[in-house]
């Protein structure tokens, strides 16, 4: 395995045929640019949004996007942050994403803990049942939750919505912790069980302290699917001030129809909070992604 | 012997029974009253009228489904629109995510930044991409047009303003969040190859291609099938692009959105519950179709 990996390395190479050598530092460099013309070109979304919101619209409805920046002004993330209400959208992001993730988490790996470590007649049952709920398209809950939320008197409440992202979310959460729960030996709780530990201190004391490194992945994850939802927003809430910035930025949209200044600022703000997340948790945001499908 | 097991038994069982009861209590509770329940309740009410208002939904059998599939357009291009998004999802994003993570699995420096920028639009909620793609096609201003009238294009088309093109538009942008998801996918499946079975490919002279179509791609299977799952659950569920960037005008309605519109602005639940159930059944198919490769997973074990 080690060898043939070595006699791709260059310096072997380079000794045994020179020719194959500069072919492969050709390769590599056109490679290079390849790469970074793509990734250039695949950011260009990006970048255009971000050059945008230091631009004014006048400028940009007179000479077009192309143009030369006559000036940066930064009164457009004043105008968003201000008058288009993000500070407040984001403030209500988090009210909502914070609960919903302890929430989840903690539900989640009680269930998990039962499924992985019990041996009972519903297991799989229950288990499969957490595994097809992660799948249901949302439109078939709407209307439903839509209702409950009404007669419990949650509609229009930062509640609702981190009750239905907890109940949600738990499928998947519950799959992604059983199997990781799974593979913690039998061999641990014995000991515990002998000293007499009940049943609720081996599942605090042991079994999550054992899965923090999955839940930390998790939490990640969910963080941003939580924080980026948008359908749930505009199902249960009514008031503007009340929106998450994902509704928020549909709010803005609208005011700000043709001020796309405006419009950019707000969107790069909003992406703030999940992008500070990525770039810090990023193993294990990416561990996250790969949790649910390549176990 | 004999008689130790059969005291001990009943006392065995007793106590496995239901500690692992008291720990599901709370959590199979809310999903059951916040999901399981809702679920079946919408295809109670895909056979009313309810508008939203009457305390008791009018049972109206299957008219609403009647109505459907012979008489509303709309409904027929959301399911063609859906359709296409499938299409593209299941085959662009998945080559494109399979080619970026066969060149980033190799060591090479700088590989992580480029990576960064691939699965960058991850992070982003789905109004951000549809706003900073609705600049982008902006008729006059935009880059897209931007570009084409400074290469010589006098009269570009309006994108998401065209009924011809806007589907498309839309789901360009949904692909270009999609190939950094499953190019994480890839590549976590090609970390998990046994390096042996590449290098007996290559002591038996396989080239490169050959090495990828017979060694490389077979033991990714379990993986693609994973992303094409994926990826038509998530175009089934497409909804934020298109309420953000065309609001399903200009012939880009798809199910979940044209769901929405008739259960929420047009106060005709029933009807809308109706589409829910369409589209539940479609991706009922799929659901099910994981789930028996989940089952036969546990029942290997």
């Amino acid at each position: 395995m080690t060898t043939v990996a070595k006699t791709t390395t260059p310096p072997g190479t380079r000794t045994a045929a020179p020719a194959a050598g500069t072919r492969q530092i050709w390769g590599r460099t056109g490679l290079y640019v390849f790469l970074t013309v793509l990734t250039i070109v695949w950011l260009l979304p990006v970048i255009a949004a971000f050059i945008t919101s230091f631009r004014t619209m006048d400028e940009i409805s007179i000479h077009g996007f192309w143009s030369v920046p006559q000036q940066f002004t930064l009164s457009n993330f004043n105008e968003a942050w201000n008058q288009a209400r993000v500070s407040r959208y984001l403030g209500n992001s988090f009210i909502i994403t914070i609960p919903a993730l302890i929430g989840m988490l903690f539900l989640s790996s009680l269930s998990a803990y039962a499924l992985a470590r019990y041996k009972f007649k519903l297991n799989l049952p229950i288990y499969f049942m957490f595994v097809a709920g992660t799948m249901l398209p949302f439109q078939i809950l709407l209307l439903p939750v839509f209702r409950l939320t009404n007669a419990l008197n949650l509609y229009n409440t930062h509640l609702a919505l981190i009750i239905i992202h907890t109940a949600f979310q738990m499928g998947f959460c519950t799959f992604v912790l059983r199997n990781f729960m799974r593979t913690v030996p039998g061999e641990i709780f014995d000991a515990a069980r002998v000293d007499g530990a009940s049943e609720f201190r081996m599942f605090w004391q042991i079994m999550i302290p054992l899965s923090l490194p999955a839940m930390a992945a998790l939490a990640t994850l969910e963080f941003t699917w939580v924080f980026n939802d948008y359908l749930w927003a505009i199902i249960l809430l009514q008031d503007d001030t009340l929106k998450p910035v994902t509704a928020g930025l549909a709010t803005l949209r609208g005011q700000f129809n043709t001020n796309w200044p405006v419009i950019t600022a707000g969107a790069l703000i909003a992406t703030l909070p999940t992008l500070i997340v990525f770039i810090f948790l990023q193993r294990y945001f990416i561990q996250g992604l790969t949790l649910g499908s390549g176990k | 012997m004999a008689a130790a097991l059969q005291i001990k038994k009943p006392v065995v069982r007793r106590r496995i029974n239901w500690t692992p009861y008291l720990f599901l209590l709370a959590p199979l509770a809310l999903y059951v009253v916040w999901i399981i329940a809702p679920t079946f309740y919408t295809i109670y009410l895909s056979l009313t009228n309810w508008n939203g208002v009457d305390p008791v939904p009018g049972f109206v059998g299957l008219q609403n489904f009647e109505r459907l599939f012979t008489k509303d357009r709309t409904f027929s291009e959301a399911l063609l629109n859906n359709v296409r998004w499938l299409v593209v999802f299941i085959t662009i994003p998945t080559t494109l995510g399979l080619g970026l993570a066969m060149i980033f699995n190799n060591e090479m420096r700088g590989g992580r930044w480029y990576k960064i920028s691939f699965y960058s639009p991850l992070v982003m909620s789905l109004p951000v991409i549809g706003l900073i793609w609705g600049w982008v096609y902006h008729p006059r201003a935009g880059l897209l047009n931007g570009f084409l009238q400074a290469i010589g294009v006098s009269s570009p088309p309006g994108w998401l303003g065209d009924r011809e093109l806007a589907i498309w538009a839309v789901i360009i942008a949904a692909v270009w969040r999609q190939v950094g998801y499953v190019m994480v996918l890839y590549l976590a499946g090609l970390k998990n190859i046994d390096p042996s079975f590449v290098d007996a490919a290559r002591v038996d002279g396989a080239n490169r291609w050959q090495l990828f179509r017979h060694v490389v791609l077979p033991l990714l299977a379990p993986v693609t099938t994973i992303i094409v799952v994926i990826s038509i659950i998530d175009s089934l569920r497409a909804f934020d692009l298109v309420s953000i960037m065309t609001r399903g005008a200009q012939n880009t309605q798809v199910l979940a959105n044209f769901m929405y519109i008739e259960a929420f602005n047009n106060y005709r639940m029933g009807y809308g519950a109706a589409i829910a159930v369409v589209l539940f059944a479609i991706s009922l198919v799929f659901i099910g179709f994981y789930l028996s490769r989940v089952i036969r997973d546990e029942l290997e074990y």
